[in-house]
C-alpha cells in the first residue's frame, strides 16, 4: 500500500452500490449500516441504488405483517450523517415502473452513462 | 401443485423457470421478494399474462405491504392472500414446490 | 442483564441496553440512569426526549456527532455542543443517553 493510505488527511471517494431489494435478504440493511458507520470517517461518501436496489427507497413500506423492522425511514437520516450524494439509476427505475415520486428521499436520478462516469472516478467501490 | 416463488424476477430467473415448468391447473403464490413479479409495470407481467388461462396466481399481502406495494397496480387476475390464505392453498393443493 | 421495575423484569443486553424498546417508561429511564450514576434533571430529560423523537423518526440511534448537530439545530448552540452533552452524560452522551432513552446502541458508534 501507498503511504497515503494511512494518512487521515487524505479524503477518499467511497461509493456504496445497492443492488438488492430490502427484506428478502439482509444485504440492504447491512449496507445501510455500513454507510452510517463509514460516515464517521469524514470521507467523500456516495450511495447508488441500481437494479432491485431502487426498491429500498420505495415509499409506503409497512413491515409489521412480516415481523421485520422497517428500516426505510433511516435513509432520511443520511443527510444528518452528511451523506448527501444519493444516486439512482434511471434505467433501473424505469424497468420497474417507478418514478422519482415513488421514492422516499431526494435523490439524483442519473442515466447509466452518467453513473458510469461517477463510478469510474471512485477510490473505493463497495457493492452489494 | 402449489408453486411458491420467493425471488425477484429481475434478479433471478426463478419465476421464469416456474412459469415454464408449472403444469396446467397449478397455483403460483408469489412471496417475499417474489411479490415484485406481481407488479403490472414489471417485466414479468407479460409472461404471467400468457399463462393466466391455465394457472392461478396469488401474491402474499404482508410481503407486498412491507415493500410499499399495497397501492401499486398488479397484473390483472392476481389475487392477494394473507397467511391464512397461504395455509388454505397449501391444504388445497397438497403437493408444494418451492422455487428458491 | 435485566432491570427490575415494579415487580416486572425488563431484559437488556450485556451493556445494559434494553432489548425491547416498547418496554420503556419514564420510571425505567430513571432506574437505568441510577445505574449510570445519573440523576435525571430537566436538562437530561430534554436530551432523552430528543433522542426518542429522533428514533421515532429515523429508526436509529444517532452517532454522537450527528446527535450534537441535531441538538444544535433544534435547541441552539449553547446545548448543541459536546461539552454541554458530556457534562450531562459524562460516559458518552450518545451511548449513555441512548441507554436511558431505551434505544439500541448508536449506529455509527466507533
Amino acid at each position: 500500500m501507498e503511504e497515503d493510505d494511512f494518512n487521515p488527511e487524505v479524503v477518499k471517494r467511497f461509493m456504496f452500490v445497492n443492488r438488492k431489494a430490502p427484506y428478502g435478504t439482509v444485504y440492504a440493511l447491512e449496507s445501510l449500516e455500513t454507510v452510517l458507520i463509514s460516515a464517521a470517517f469524514d470521507q467523500d461518501v456516495s450511495v447508488v441504488f441500481a437494479d432491485d436496489g431502487v426498491f429500498q427507497l420505495k415509499k409506503g413500506q409497512d413491515t409489521p405483517g412480516i415481523n421485520m423492522k422497517n428500516f426505510s425511514p433511516t435513509f432520511r437520516a443520511l443527510d444528518g450523517y452528511d451523506v448527501e450524494k444519493l444516486y439512482v439509476e434511471k434505467e433501473s427505475l424505469e424497468a420497474r415502473g417507478l418514478t422519482e415520486d415513488d421514492l422516499l428521499v431526494d435523490v439524483e436520478v442519473l442515466s447509466s452513462k452518467e453513473l458510469s462516469k461517477i463510478m469510474a472516478a471512485q477510490d473505493v467501490v463497495i457493492s452489494n | 401443485m402449489l408453486h411458491t416463488v420467493n425471488k425477484s424476477p429481475l434478479e433471478r430467473n426463478t419465476l421464469e423457470s416456474c412459469l415454464r415448468l408449472a403444469a396446467k391447473g397449478s397455483a403460483i403464490l408469489l412471496i417475499e421478494d417474489g411479490v415484485y413479479g406481481a407488479l403490472a409495470a414489471g417485466q414479468a407481467a407479460k409472461e404471467i399474462g400468457k399463462r393466466k388461462a391455465d394457472l392461478k396466481f396469488y401474491a402474499l399481502g404482508p410481503d407486498l405491504a412491507a415493500r410499499g406495494l399495497s397501492e401499486s397496480p398488479l397484473v390483472d387476475g392476481i389475487e392477494i392472500v394473507d397467511y391464512e390464505g397461504f395455509v388454505d392453498l397449501a391444504a388445497e393443493y397438497e403437493a408444494h414446490q418451492a422455487w428458491l | 442483564m435485566a432491570y427490575q421495575l415494579n415487580g416486572t423484569t425488563v431484559e437488556a443486553d450485556e451493556e445494559g441496553y434494553i432489548t425491547d424498546i416498547s418496554q420503556w417508561s419514564k420510571e425505567l429511564a430513571v432506574l437505568i440512569a441510577e445505574d449510570e450514576k445519573i440523576e435525571m434533571s430537566d436538562d437530561h430529560w430534554e436530551v432523552v426526549n430528543f433522542l426518542r423523537d429522533y428514533y421515532e423518526e429515523y429508526q436509529i440511534a444517532p452517532a454522537i456527532r450527528v446527535l450534537t448537530k441535531a441538538v444544535k439545530k433544534s435547541m441552539g448552540p449553547e446545548k448543541g455542543n459536546s461539552q454541554y452533552l458530556y457534562e450531562l452524560f459524562p460516559y458518552g452522551p450518545a451511548k449513555q443517553a441512548c441507554k436511558i432513552a431505551g434505544l439500541p446502541k448508536p449506529t455509527g458508534c466507533i
